[in-house]
């Protein structure tokens, strides 16, 4: 323990800058004064002043997702860390390495129903991968530090440090990080050699496989992306992204067969519903990928490549299981495929091929933009035929506009695509475009937003004012809350409760109120000439895209259904009703 | 994945932790959140050196769940080990219970005789009521709390299943 005393504050900003920490996303409150009063005394970190908690959660999952770095908040006590609650969950359902810090009452007062407490460390547990209560102020810096490791090594997460106040003033000594490890959790990287061979073995035996590849992998890093990339290219095998995946392989490669899910297309659904050896490599077989698990892939050997052993057969038995780090797999597998000589039989990989060529044929994402309305799939075409070529970067809210992005908009790169997947937290998007312009100053960030969605975390319109951040809010506006009106148009006999967007406000008018630009669009004709302005103009800016208030998306696979029961387009009709049991389903 | 009702089975499953504020929310709170089973838990810190506790817990589900279980709580940043004792070989399991049962006559001196039988102790006695100490595995609790029923049980405690391995290895 070292010598020199500081009080705790010091400590904490000390551990964060020795933690590479450059910026944090905050909002002040009584029980964290003293740690504002040591941000305001220094230079060495920048702290963006948000409108809301619940924004500075996601507007650091923005700014991690987009850079692999852990992302910080700084909340105070009470309304501040249940406002954080949201933003904790929705990290966590997809793993985004976070620190955040709460403020608490004093120590003495803890348990005593004090103004502004909340029981932060038990309203968090289930929210986050794990959280701290600090009440030794002689463990403050080693706690900073190990939160750190934490959220960042294995499968990475939200970690909350709860810091009451009387911690954070009374004298404290600071340690610098210990680089030794952390005395239990010692997530495993490196995969046993014998699941690498067995890995090897089931793949150099497919007839037809399938590489369906998820969120894990950009986690892993940019490495391990262009790893697995090459890896699949030298196969010449398929590749299915997840909704969280998409980017990790490029997107426009004849290889990808697109979305896997729900909305995905209907060749990777088809495809992994025929494939005989699935690779599931950072994904985990979630609801929305699966459809009817009894009915998922029947006749496939699957293999998990997962850095969290609990991923693995948690909702689907596979045969191979792989612990370990995907870079660190993808390397072993490369070395050990090439040592061995494996070949897939090219015959049967053809023969595979055309099948899935008569399924992409069907060309399942068609739509008709006969009128001079906006069809919303459109729309986002021509924002990513405008765009694809610039360093851009998408983020969504949740709904019809995130599944229509999800299919049309092509990520060649990871890092570049931020959306709300496990959670489906609404509001999101805004937010996290602010931490991922202030992480990437001179890219294009652009959310594509829904009219509902985009309410949700709208006073961050301030926020970017402030900081005079370009973000551009692509508002695919169908006045509707359009996934609920699908669904209650598929399932509850088009009775639209509730889920019209009445006294919308002008977003034109809005954003010249918070400083920003504002167009409409409301024929087809307009779009590229306004999306081009949009991407010219040096500030923030709204669209307001005034699309088909009908369109459905689609494909789809109805809830409790198949893969091979997937609907291609309104035309067509389920196999059957709804079951009981899917109309029970989310 | 197997759902087949026969394919569940109960696990007596030891994790060490570390001796820290909330790490049994923790543990209790996994197992509510992903509606597992607890049918007996018991913790107690086992090296003050170290400040380690172990706990135990007995659930039951699909060999599937049983190692969702496992993982689950291997994850936990303050858990250092987690064994399934029911898998990993041989293993001894005890719970002690304190049973309370008032009654006089043919019914006080009834209760005595089956609590030699037991090998229970009596801990505490009344003239008219007396509370016994047993040990054993969980069936033969459950034997004795029955037939305590009809001689005047009036109050049952039971501390819950401890466990350890056979043999000469720690955890």
């Amino acid at each position: 323990m070292s010598e020199q005393q500081f009080n705790g504050a010091e400590v904490v900003l000390k551990a964060l800058v020795d933690q590479g920490v450059e910026v944090i996303f905050g909002y002040p409150g009584g029980a964290v004064l003293p740690l504002y009063d040591e941000i305001f005394k220094q230079n060495h970190i920048r702290h963006i002043l948000v409108r809301h908690e619940q924004a500075a959660l996601h507007a650091a999952e923005g700014y991690a997702r987009s850079t692999g770095k852990v992302g910080v908040v700084l909340v105070t006590s009470g309304p501040g860390a249940t406002n954080a609650v949201t933003g904790l969950l929705d990290a966590l359902c997809d793993s985004v390495p976070l620190v955040c810090l709460t403020g608490q009452v004093p120590t003495h007062l803890i348990g005593n129903d004090a103004f502004q407490e909340a029981d932060t460390t038990g309203i968090t547990r289930p929210c986050t991968k794990h959280n701290y209560l600090v009440k030794d102020s002689g463990k403050l810096a080693d706690v900073i530090h190990e939160a750190f490791y934490v959220a960042s090594n294995g499968r990475p997460g939200p970690v909350v440090i709860d810091l009451p106040k009387d911690i954070l003033v009374s004298k404290a000594p600071y340690n610098p990080p210990n680089r030794l490890g952390h005395k239990t959790y010692r997530p495993q990287t490196k995969a046993e050699p014998r699941a690498i061979e067995a890995m090897a073995e089931l793949i150099a035996s497919a007839k037809k496989p399938l590489f369906y590849i998820g969120g894990g992998v950009v986690n892993s890093g940019p490495k391990a992306c262009a790893d697995l990339t090459a890896f699949i290219r030298a196969l010449g095998a398929p590749c299915t992204q997840t909704l969280m995946g998409l980017g990790a392989f490029p997107g426009s490669d004849r290889q990808s067969i697109g979305m896997v899910g729900m909305h995905g297309t209907f060749e990777a659904n088809w495809s992994m519903h025929q494939c005989d050896v699935m690779i599931c490599v950072g994904a985990r077989f979630d609801d929305r990928v699966t459809g009817r698990i009894n009915a998922f892939a029947p006749n496939s050997k699957k293999i998990h490549v997962d850095i969290d052993p609990s991923s693995i057969n948690k909702n689907v038995a596979v045969d191979v299981a792989v612990v370990g780090d995907i870079g660190s797999v993808m390397e072993d597998l490369a070395a050990l495929w090439k040592a061995r000589g494996y070949k897939l039989d090219q015959g049967a990989l053809s023969g595979w091929w055309k099948q899935i060529e008569t399924w992409r044929a069907k060309d399942c994402l068609r739509y008709d933009q006969a009128s001079s309305v906006i069809k919303p799939q459109h729309a986002i075409k021509r924002l990513y035929e405008l765009t694809k070529h610039r360093e851009t970067y998408i983020t969504t809210e949740v709904g019809q506009h995130q599944m229509w992005a999800a299919q049309f908009y092509k990520f060649e790169q990871p890092n570049r695509w931020m959306t709300s997947g496990g959670l489906g937290t609404m509001g999101y998007g805004l937010p996290a475009a602010m931490g991922v312009q202030i992480a990437h100053p001179d890219a294009l960030v652009i959310d594509i937003a829904g009219e509902a969605s985009i309410q949700m975390n709208i006073q961050e319109l301030s926020t970017l004012s402030q900081y005079r951040l370009p973000v551009k809010l692509f508002i695919l506006n169908n006045q509707y809350m359009g996934m609920v009106r699908q669904w209650q148009e598929l399932l509850h006999g088009s009775r639209y409760s509730e889920s019209y967007s009445d006294s919308l406000p002008d977003f034109v008018k809005l954003a010249d109120a918070y400083n920003a630009v504002g167009f409409v669009i409301e024929k087809a004709d307009d779009l590229d000439s306004t999306i081009q302005a949009m991407i010219d103009c040096p500030k923030a800016v709204i669209v307001d895209c005034r699309v088909d208030s009908k369109e459905n998306c689609f494909p789809m696979i109805p809830s409790g259904a198949a893969h091979n029961e997937m609907l291609l387009g309104p035309g067509e009709k389920a196999v059957g009703p709804v079951s009981e049991d899917g109309m029970v389903l989310v | 994945m197997s759902m087949d009702k026969s394919d569940i089975r109960s696990h007596t499953i030891s994790v060490l932790v570390d001796n820290e504020a909330g790490v049994l929310a923790r543990v209790i709170g996994l197992f509510s959140g992903r509606g597992y089973n607890i049918e007996s838990l018991t913790v107690a810190e086992v090296d003050p050196r170290t400040k380690l506790s172990r706990i135990t817990v007995v659930t039951s589900g699909t060999p599937m769940v049983i190692e969702q279980i496992k993982a689950q709580l291997s994850r936990l940043v303050p858990v250092h080990k987690v064994r399934d004792l029911t898998l990993d070989g041989p293993s001894v399991a005890r719970e002690l219970a304190l049973v309370k049962v008032a009654g006089t006559g043919e019914r006080r001196v009834e209760a005595l005789r089956i609590a030699d039988i037991f090998r229970a102790r009596a801990v505490d006695s009344t003239n008219e009521s007396f509370v016994f100490e047993i040990v054993g595995a969980t069936d033969k609790l459950d034997a004795f709390i029955q037939l305590m029923e009809p001689l005047g049980l009036t109050d049952v405690s039971r501390t819950g299943v401890v466990a350890i391995a056979r043999g000469p290895h720690p955890l």
